[in-house]
């Protein structure tokens, strides 16, 4: 084993007398004594129970509103209409109706939301080409063969973005309206600044442009099958928002972990009366144009209008679980400290 | 690396491969009896013997690469990652890249491969070297070098001196008189003192007569090749006359010539045929208990996984037909996989997924933590013995942890527990006792290394070895005190040790016993010098003034009378008997004017037996010529009756040993090696139980026991079986286990069990039983022959298993192999085998651990052991401390590892319920890759490396920290469950709080928050921190390295993820870190801090909040141990306690020796023609090296007037 060593002298294979070959390193051993445990689970409980109530105060000063518009209304026309593949071209619109009891004030957030869409299938998932979308030339014309079958159409042409991500883009659009008592309002949702700042400035871009207009650089591919417009038609009035780089399309290209998911759709444009301090109370109208099918896979569709907190939006799992987490604690603590009164106290259980 | 020391190995290495010759070669018929013709080649080639050759290699440079890469993928664990491998190269199933698996498996191989291609290449060398060794070989008449693997049977080779022999050969002839041959068998079966061979007369009389040689034609038939050590059955025809062969004519390949010119031998078993390889046990691949167990446990869990794998692939099916066929909108399947195939697909996607149960850097990280506390072992000062500057050795370094798990030791004695050096300590002469010394108040001082030593340079002829302290005996002794010249003039007559003076003045003795040797030359260094011998004479340098005796008779030893008498007539005509025995033999012969000095001597007896000391008592009578003379009439007439002449001489024996004067008495001290008793206490303390199991006889083997606290007066009874059947083994037995256990069951309970892979190991355990009071057994050879006997083995085990202590003694090598294969197969413990010599090599090969002593004679012992180390002493650092932090260690890696793996896998096995069991992964692609290999890797090294529950002064402090080991209660399928239902609790934890936190989340700033990205990092953290947290919990010795490590490792976790994450490798390699951003956007999250927060609470506080409580109810010995040390702090080094002097009735003394001496040898005519001075080349010139160091130089060499010469100088 060990290298001999080439000293010379009689103790030539003698060991050397360090901390670390003798294993005597300077050393913590933590053990755990009442002294340490009991406090901590005390301090624990405690820390657990603020967080928790403070967690929960500023939930409740939050407001959400969550309307399943599957088949709401005269939605449910356009839900039957979806059914069928052959009118998948044929355009349907519905108006759902709903009312604010208390005033949504702040920022408000409108997201749309699926229910049992499985964005986190592995096949699924791999459907994409980020090298397509982050502007390979290459990769435009040749998309990775993960994009199978959504790579090329029945003609060979590559498509732009490729893959079942990009094909299965959501394609409702939503108009808000508040129904004030001096007349309906439209309520002006700013549609842009909905991705992260990586996605939308590296994660995504548009092919070069050496003075090539967008629909130039894009010539040779076509749209995804389930697409109605080419990917540098998504938004023609302004080019920061257009092909690869539109917020809708990275929006939906971020997968969600779970089938039940919401995406943002636009926040409210709080610059004109009487939304200034966010959404006032009373009755809106919700305009859509009902193009995405959910029938076949027994999804829902439905919309969220919510206010955020500094911790994201109304989630009441943190603070209850911090509440009983730290009842749990402290019913643990009690329990210990009854223990160690009864065996340990004094090192009485230590003894041989 | 010396490679004579290989040769036992090689031998075994041979016999394998000469065992595949056989399984390819044709079938060879089994040998029934051996048929030779001396010097006929022809002849013997017909029956195809095996020849000297040895190969050891395996491998040469075209077999390597196949036959190294096969025997590597035998390996369970190898073959399963290749078969990963290559599932992972179909795109349809895999859900990890290739590479993931194989460049770690590449690791691995190529260590291992170097490692197996060095140590062939050392084999190839040795086995070049030995077989290269050279012998002188009777070819056509003539002698020649011959290299050992041309030897063949029926060769006649000349062996000269300090050569080992070639093989095993029929002795023909012989330098010495009478066709003697003394020869040292330390290499065969451990004892020291040499033997002597004798040749046949008819073979004998060619002599050097190479032309006598050359014609010899004798057939010889003997019995086939066996592993019987002590017995040779065979004839040989010379010219039609018949002679029978028995063990005195054959030299074993082993053995080593000694004080012989030159012999002639003709060989009768060569290469893998020879006693001594017939003799080593089979060597196997050891593994640690916790190899077997954790391989069943891979076995186990590769059945989880298959289960998980095929829960998922029935989940995957269900979703397909419900779901997933509706899904097929927006994600068409595959075409032509139908739902069947896909759920196939998913099944092996999911086995890729889920093998972090079982990652390969499981394998590398136990062998890298064994690794490491090998060079502990190594590096370890305490254990280094500055003497002979020999550090310990891990010389197998797959083993550790299963020191921290013996049950058993056997050890062996000579040069284990003693050193093998007799001593003269102390004697009582005329009621004075000598060889103490005390300090001005009387009280009695330890004898240390420093102490002054006596100067003998007065006396020429002085052994420089010999070491005496008492200043008083020599001033008795130099001023003449009438009693003490006696007392040593009878030490320098009364045995019968031979004289050799090689060169002028330098004395060397041939003694049978090496007590007779130490008790010589005491006499020789107080002034008694032993000269020289011939049939009827003895002459002695009394004090410088050479006397010469007349050699009248030799009453010797044997078994029955305990004591040897001789009769010698000094110058002056005064006729004296002088005699030497066993204390109670002589005390019966006294004369009643010594009843007053027997009382005194006895004391002084009883105080020798207490410290473990051999006792003679001495005793002379002042003869006159009539009674004499008539005595010798009487003498001769019994000599040469024909019947009952042994009793007849006895009697005679008896009429002239009577009423003899006491002497005095010696005490010979069998010289322990340091600390052995304390060793043995300790391990004792520790539950161990330790069997001697020596080649030596019966007496000193029960005296060593005794004078090393084994055996004590105060045992209930100490039972010794030494039957001549197997009836009568059996009978002493169940009389040894009534005794003890009088309502024990008759019928031994065996409990009969499965265990191993796939169950198909049976097992027998034979059940403790618990005894009162401490007994002990002793059990001789023969006794242990039938006892091993398949009928009386279980009554063996039982009896054995109940006594304290189990002597075995006579045992052959292969008998103490057995016996430990015997505890090891009934017992189901860890068993060691401690031992230095060949003789210890199967025993050593046999148990679990093999210890070698290393730096005394020979290395055999320590070339096939596992471990070495300088001093019996060390073993039990290497084993309360060393071993028990290695199983500590071991343990709680493996509990830590498969808790971490399993964590991470069932994580990954919920998400599939979430994920349309498609076989998505959780977490990040590089998360899983870099996870054990680099977050976890060094952290839970760490661990496994420098923790330690206590220090050592500690551990030896408390002997009782050992016993969990043997238990094997730190990793057992128990806890194996328990860490499995806590990764579950983890993993519940783990994956649903972060799920229910986040499934609704958003960022503060409106957008994403619940994506699948930002939930896998959120994920990972929470998994990543809370087994870091948990590492730090199971750490019970933070020193700054595994500090480093585990914050070094979080730096490291949190730096990879930001860089991976981060823009410029994304645009470089955007296919592969599609994570770009994630890990900013999530860990910049209050919401996400929050989480990881209350996962950690939840997966930690339960287990402080157990572990507490369980401290509180019932603390186990470590918790007491560890709260004694946070109370007392360091406990100061065990002091070097003097050992409290005893007294003991119990007295043993080498007159007890079972075999006779060289009385007859001695004065038969035969020895009279002695050799003259000059005619004789100088020993120890013409030897090989490595036997020249190792043969201590005994005796200097004197320079002194030359000396007339003694006896006639005739030479035959």
């Amino acid at each position: 084993m060990g290298k001999e060593k080439l000293k010379p002298g009689p103790l030539a294979r003698r060991p050397d007398n360090s901390a670390f070959k003798q294993q005597r390193l300077p050393a913590w051993s933590p053990m755990l004594t009442a002294n340490t445990v009991l406090p901590f689970f005390y301090i624990m409980s405690s820390v657990c129970l603020l967080l928790g109530v403070w967690l929960l105060l500023t939930v409740q000063s939050t407001h959400e509103l969550k309307l399943d518009y599957t088949e709401m209304g005269d939605c449910a026309r356009c839900f039957e209409m979806r059914k069928n593949v052959s009118s998948a071209a044929q355009d349907c619109t519905c108006t759902v109706g709903f009312s604010i009891e208390k005033a949504f004030k702040g920022d408000v957030f409108f997201y749309y939301g699926l229910r049992n869409f499985h964005q986190n299938l592995r096949r699924y998932m791999d459907s994409r080409d980020d090298g397509q979308m982050v502007g390979r030339k290459r990769r435009l014309k040749n998309p990775t063969s993960y994009c199978k079958p959504f790579d090329r159409d029945v003609n060979g042409v590559p498509i732009v973005p490729c893959g079942a991500i990009a094909n299965s883009i959501f394609n409702d659009s939503f108009t808000l309206t508040y129904l004030s008592p001096s007349g309906p309002v439209d309520v002006s949702l700013i549609r842009k600044g909905l991705t992260w700042y990586t996605d939308k400035n590296i994660k995504y871009r548009n092919p070069k442009t050496d003075n090539l207009s967008l629909a130039e650089e894009f010539e040779g591919t076509t749209r995804p099958p389930y697409w109605q417009k080419l990917v540098y038609q998504l938004d023609p009035a302004d080019p920061t928002n257009n092909g690869f780089v539109n917020d809708d399309l990275i929006v939906w290209m971020r997968e969600a972990a779970f089938p039940n998911f919401k995406k943002l759709y636009g926040f409210l444009q709080r610059a004109e009366k009487p939304f200034t301090n966010g959404l006032p109370k009373g009755n809106y109208t919700i305009q859509i144009s009902y193009n995405f099918p959910v029938q076949p896979f027994q999804g829902r569709k439905e919309v969220v209008l919510t206010t955020l907190t500094w911790f994201g939006g109304q989630n009441h799992f943190l603070p209850i679980a911090y509440l009983v987490t730290s009842s749990l604690i402290l019913v643990t603590s009690v329990v210990l400290t009854v223990v160690w009164w009864k065996f340990g106290k004094g090192g009485k259980n230590m003894e041989e | 690396m010396r490679c004579d020391e290989y040769e036992e190995i090689e031998l075994k290495m041979g016999s394998f491969v000469s065992y595949i010759g056989k399984l390819f070669g044709g079938e060879k018929r089994k040998e029934l009896e051996r048929h030779l013709r001396a010097n006929d080649r022809h002849f013997n080639l017909s029956y195809r013997y095996a020849k000297n050759a040895i190969k050891t290699s395996k491998y040469n440079i075209l077999t390597f690469l196949p036959l190294n890469l096969f025997e590597q993928f035998t390996r369970l664990a190898n073959a399963y990652f290749l078969f990963l491998i290559i599932i992972q190269l179909f795109p349809e199933i895999s859900a990890l890249p290739w590479y993931t698996t194989a460049v770690p498996l590449a690791l691995v191989l190529s260590v291992s491969g170097v490692k197996d291609a060095i140590d062939d290449i050392n084999r190839h060398k040795c086995d070049k070297q030995v077989n290269n060794r050279t012998v002188d070989v009777l070819i056509n008449g003539q002698l020649k070098k011959e290299k050992w693997l041309n030897v063949q049977v029926g060769d006649i080779i000349k062996l000269e001196n300090n050569q080992f022999v070639a093989a095993d050969v029929l002795l023909l002839s012989s330098s010495e008189p009478l066709n003697l041959v003394y020869v040292e068998t330390t290499e065969l079966d451990g004892e020291t003192n040499l033997k002597v061979k004798q040749a046949t007369t008819v073979t004998g009389k060619m002599g050097f007569n190479i032309e006598a040689l050359a014609r010899f034609n004798a057939e010889v038939r003997c019995e086939p090749p066996n592993n019987r050590l002590d017995k040779f059955k065979g004839t040989l025809i010379l010219d039609g006359e018949v002679h029978s062969l028995d063990n005195d004519k054959v030299l074993l390949r082993g053995c080593a010539l000694r004080n012989t010119d030159w012999c002639f031998g003709l060989v009768i078993f060569a290469g893998p045929d020879t006693k001594l390889m017939q003799n080593s046990g089979r060597s196997t691949f050891k593994r640690t208990s916790v190899d077997h167990f954790m391989n069943i446990l891979v076995l186990c869990i590769f059945g989880l996984l298959m289960a998980m794998c095929l829960i998922l692939a029935i989940g995957h099916a269900i979703w397909e037909t419900k779901a997933g066929s509706v899904f097929q909108v927006f994600l068409p399947p595959i075409p032509g996989v139908g739902i069947g195939l896909s759920s196939f697909l998913s099944f092996w996607s999911y086995v890729i997924v889920l093998n972090m149960v079982v990652p390969i850097s499981l394998y590398v990280s136990v062998e890298m933590i064994r690794l490491g506390n090998s060079f502990f072992i190594d590096w370890d000062r305490k254990m280094y013995y500055s003497k002979n500057d020999t550090p310990a050795q891990a010389r197998t370094t797959s083993l550790n942890e299963e020191l921290g798990q013996i049950k058993y030791i056997f050890s062996d004695k000579t040069g284990t527990l003693t050193q093998n050096i007799m001593t003269f300590n102390k004697c009582s002469i005329n009621g004075k006792a000598y060889g103490e010394l005390y300090d001005f108040t009387g009280q009695r001082v330890e004898i240390t290394e420093t102490t002054e030593r006596l100067d003998f340079s007065w006396n020429q002829l002085a052994d420089p070895k010999f070491i005496f302290h008492d200043h008083s005996l020599m001033e008795t002794v130099r001023e003449g005190n009438p009693e003490a010249q006696a007392f040593f003039r009878l030490l320098a007559l009364c045995h019968t040790v031979m004289p050799e003076e090689k060169t002028e003045g330098e004395l060397n003795y041939q003694a049978q016993s090496p007590d007779e040797g130490a008790l010589v030359t005491a006499a020789r260094n107080f002034g008694f010098v032993f000269r020289s011998r011939t049939p009827e004479s003895i002459t002695v340098m009394e004090m410088g003034r050479k006397v010469v005796y007349d050699l009248v008779a030799i009453l010797d030893f044997n078994n029955v009378r305990k004591r040897m008498s001789v009769i010698v007539r000094s110058p002056e005509g005064k006729l004296t008997l002088y005699c030497k025995g066993a204390d109670t033999i002589i005390y019966e012969r006294l004369h009643p004017s010594c009843d007053k000095l027997m009382e005194v001597t006895t004391r002084h007896l009883n105080e020798y037996a207490g410290d473990g000391l051999r006792t003679l008592v001495l005793a002379y009578k002042e003869l006159d010529e009539s009674y004499l003379k008539e005595w010798r009439q009487r003498h001769h007439e019994a000599s040469i009756a024909l019947d009952g002449r042994e009793e007849r001489l006895d009697q005679i024996y008896e009429d002239i040993e009577k009423d003899l004067i006491l002497l005095g008495a010696t005490a010979v001290e069998d010289k322990l090696q340091d600390g052995v008793p304390q060793t043995i206490e300790q391990l004792a303390k520790a539950d161990m139980k330790i069997w001697v199991l020596t080649g030596d006889k019966q007496e000193t083997a029960e005296n060593i026991g005794y004078s090393c606290n084994m055996l004590r007066e105060e045992m209930s009874e100490v039972f010794i079986v030494a039957a001549n059947t197997a009836q009568g083994v059996k009978e002493e037995l169940q009389y040894a286990r009534r005794k003890m256990s009088p309502d024990s069951a008759e019928e031994p309970s065996v409990v009969r069990a499965r265990a191993g892979m796939f169950w198909l190991q049976k097992t027998e355990t034979l059940q403790d039983e618990n005894v009162d009071g401490d007994y002990a057994l002793i059990i001789n050879g023969h006794s242990l022959a039938f006892a091993l006997e398949k009928e009386l083995q279980l009554e063996l085990l039982r009896t054995a298993c109940m006594c304290q202590t189990v002597i075995c003694c006579r045992v052959t090598p292969l008998q103490k192999a057995q016996v430990v294969q015997l505890v090891k197969k009934y017992k189901q413990a860890i068993t060691l085998a401690i031992g230095d010599g060949a003789n210890d090599v199967s025993m050593i090969k046999a148990a679990h651990i093999g210890v070698g002593i290393s730096g005394q004679e020979g290395m055999q012992a320590v070339l096939s052991s596992d471990f070495s180390i300088a001093q019996f002493r060390y073993l039990q650092r290497l084993l309360l401390v060393h071993g028990r932090w290695s199983y500590l260690r071991m343990c709680k890696f493996l509990r830590y590892f498969f808790y971490k793996n399993f964590t991470f896998a069932f994580a990954l096995f919920w998400y599939a319920f979430f994920c349309g069991f498609s076989g998505q992964i959780v977490y990040d692609d590089w998360f899983i890759t870099l996870f054990n290999l680099v977050y976890t890797a060094l952290p839970v090294l760490g661990l496994g490396l420098f923790d330690q529950d206590v220090s050592d002064r500690w551990s030896l402090q408390y002997p009782q920290l050992f016993s969990p080991g043997q238990l094997n209660a730190y990793f057992d399928k128990k806890v194996f469950l328990s860490c499995m239902m806590h990764s579950w609790y983890s993993s519940v934890i783990l994956f649903f709080v972060p799920w229910a936190a986040m499934q609704d989340a958003v960022r503060e700033d409106g957008r994403d928050a619940a994506d699948f990205q930002t939930f896998a990092i959120m994920g990972q953290t929470c998994l990543f921190l809370v087994v870091s947290i948990q590492l730090c919990l199971e750490s019970y010795y933070w020193t700054f390295i595994n500090q480093f490590f585990i914050w070094g490792s979080i730096a490291v976790y949190f730096a990879v993820s930001f860089i991976m994450n981060c823009n410029g490798i994304f645009i470089m390699f955007n296919s592969m870190f599609p994570f770009i951003g994630a890990a900013r956007n999530s860990l910049s999250q209050p919401s996400a801090w929050l989480t990881m927060f209350l996962t950690c609470l939840l997966c930690l506080l339960p287990v402080v909040a157990v572990r507490f409580f369980l401290m509180q109810i019932r603390p186990t010995i470590n918790d007491k141990v560890r709260h004694k040390v946070r109370k007392e702090g360091p406990p100061a080094p065990a002091p070097l306690h003097q050992r409290p002097r005893r007294f003991s009735t119990r007295r043993s003394s080498y007159a007890f020796s079972h075999s006779r001496g060289y009385g007859e040898l001695v004065t038969s005519r035969g020895f009279l023609p002695k050799r003259s001075l000059k005619s004789r080349p100088a020993l120890f010139l013409n030897t090989d090296p490595p036997l020249a160091e190792k043969q201590p130089q005994l005796y200097r060499t004197i320079s002194e007037e030359p000396e007339e010469p003694q006896g006639p100088q005739a030479r035959m």
